[in-house]
């Protein structure tokens, strides 16, 4: 009974989520070896490994990969860095600081879609856009910002949606700083940049370990983003790997090739997941 | 300047810093309501119109383009049925997990927040032909069961990281009392994991309501989420901004509002035990 009871409360959600992974990952490896194209039904039959080879020697191959982990670095360390600064800066009481955190918090709720059209409609158009008109007003010629720099407008619009994220939890963690230690090394002459680096930074460990092992959760899968801003492009400008493969299976019609690239995305994930748990589970067990 | 004069400046300026940078940051959603309040030609005007005569035009428009409320309905069935479903697959495997904790424990965990790490594409094609064959296509109910299944991992990681705050001491003295499972669950875990429960849901929730992949790829006239509904919006370059922040305003506005009530709430889960 000691032993199967915690067995059985578990099989519920063990076994959904094994097939849940299992069922469409041993579909996944059988569409990859076989000729599975919706457009050209009559065409079938083993292939083997020329799916893979199609994929990976797809010149936007090479490029999704780069910019996959372009996007999850740069945004980690945008929302990390200046969420840090934000919290660091709200920690003490003024007037009107809980109004402040609502706004700040406000993008996170905001469903990636919405966030998408708004940032490339009203924010970024060329002609009608704020950032255009803005522009404009200092004498500067307005950046086409989707077509120019594709990329690093993902990285802005991704960014804006996890700052807050990343805020919240730095601003949680800075609430349990020990004070009478803070005031202990004041009294003791120590300047801010000094608590700073002993007190503030290593209080924050964990929670950054946190930030950076749930970003890379989401953002390794970016999608609607990329879907309702650019669609990848201009070329592959800003195709990630999520989006290849759809490129591949709903726009190219390929099924096979997209799902040697699936298989491709399971192990960037695989091995993404072993360096998290290497540098951040541990982190964590403390 | 004194000392004090110094601390009284650096009190303003904190202060005035701290307004500037929200405002900034808020700023893109604040434009966005204030678009859906304007006429097409005011959304689009050279320079931006900070100040108009705001019109319900937009919205009315919406809502008799798209029928705004059935999308909405969806939204809300499929989110709150997976939050549901989803705690109630999560909550007795984080017990299990926090309490009989093995050497396994730990690589179930890190096993199933892998399952997350695959981007949602990946699984798109076989995912698509079973809903196909057992027609949950365009369905709600296709939707609650893969939101119930992609949002699972993080449920079971942050309940199991609340638990594992509680000292098993307790549960073991009910058990001791001759509490039956239930009542181990009803009357001692419940009260005092209230807060983890809460703040689960909440982003739960917050995930499915937002949910885009799965809802664009899944499901089209009938099943449609209000995320689903404001990419079909895309499509139309340029000139129809103010219907497109009406639409946009009314499929965000339930879930921020709901976000600013409970953000006290949501935010201790979310820590994931990081912070003591």
């Amino acid at each position: 009974m000691k032993r199967l009871l915690p067995r059985v409360l578990m099989a519920p959600a063990v076994l959904t989520l094994f097939l849940w992974m299992i069922v469409p990952l041993l579909m996944t490896i059988y569409f990859s070896v076989i000729r599975y194209n919706l457009m050209q039904p009559d065409q079938s039959g083993f292939v083997g490994l020329e799916n893979f080879e199609y994929f990976v020697t797809d010149p936007s191959f090479s490029t999704a990969v780069i910019n996959t982990l372009l996007l999850l670095g740069w945004v980690i360390v945008i929302t990390v860095v200046v969420g840090i600064a934000i919290a660091l800066l709200t920690d003490e009481p003024f007037p009107g600081r809980n109004i402040v955190r609502i706004l700040l918090i406000s993008p996170f709720f905001i469903m990636p879609t919405v966030n998408a059209l708004l940032w490339k409609h009203m924010m970024m158009n060329p002609i009608y856009g704020v950032l255009a008109q803005v522009w404009a007003f200092f004498g500067a010629a307005p950046v086409d910002w989707l077509t120019d720099f594709p990329l690093f407008s993902i990285i802005v619009i991704v960014s804006w949606q996890w700052l807050p994220f990343a805020t919240l939890i730095f601003v949680t963690a800075l609430q349990s700083m020990n004070r009478e230690q803070l005031e202990a090394s004041r009294m003791d002459g120590a300047n801010y940049l000094q608590q700073l680096r002993y007190l503030y930074i290593p209080h924050l460990g964990r929670s950054v370990a946190v930030v950076v092992m749930i970003e890379m959760i989401f953002l390794l899968s970016v999608f609607a983003e990329i879907y309702t801003t650019t669609g990848g492009g201009p070329g592959d400008a800003s195709t990630n790997v999520a989006f290849l493969i759809f490129k591949q299976a709903l726009l190219g019609f390929d099924a096979g090739v997209a799902s040697a690239g699936a298989l491709f995305a399971v192990v960037l994930a695989n091995v993404a997941a072993v360096f998290l748990i290497r540098m951040v589970g541990k982190n964590l067990d403390k | 300047m004194t000392q004090t004069q110094i601390n009284k400046l650096i009190y303003v300026v904190r202060a005035v810093l701290s307004w500037a940078v929200a405002l900034f940051l808020f700023f893109p959603l604040g434009w966005l309501v204030l678009t859906a309040f304007k006429t097409e030609l005011q959304a689009i005007s050279v320079p931006p119109l900070l100040f108009f005569k705001p019109t319900m035009e937009n919205f009315i428009i919406v809502e008799a383009r798209s029928d705004y409320l059935l999308y909405a309905q969806n939204s809300l069935v499929t989110s709150v049925a997976s939050t549901v479903l989803g705690l109630a697959l999560a909550f007795p495997a984080a017990y299990s997990m926090a309490f009989f904790r093995t050497k396994r424990t730990k690589d179930i965990l890190m096993w199933m927040l892998s399952t997350k790490m695959m981007p949602a594409v990946g699984a798109l094609v076989p995912v698509y032909v079973m809903a196909q064959t057992s027609g949950l296509l365009d369905t709600t109910t296709g939707l609650i069961i893969v939101f119930t299944l992609s949002n699972l991992p993080i449920m079971v990681w942050m309940l199991y990281s609340n638990f594992k705050e509680i000292p098993g001491e307790i549960l073991e003295a009910s058990r001791m009392d001759g509490a039956s499972l239930w009542q181990e669950f009803r009357l001692v875990l419940l009260p005092l994991t209230m807060g983890g429960l809460a703040s689960t849901g909440l982003l739960c929730l917050v995930l499915s309501w937002n949910e885009a992949f799965w809802s664009l790829n899944l499901s089209a006239a009938k099943a449609g989420t209000l995320a689903a509904l404001i990419a079909s919006y895309s499509s139309p370059e340029g000139l129809f901004w103010a219907k497109l922040s009406a639409a946009s305003f009314m499929a965000v506005a339930p879930i921020v509002v709901f976000g600013w009530f409970s953000q006290k709430q949501l935010v201790q889960g979310l820590t994931f035990g990081a912070v003591k």
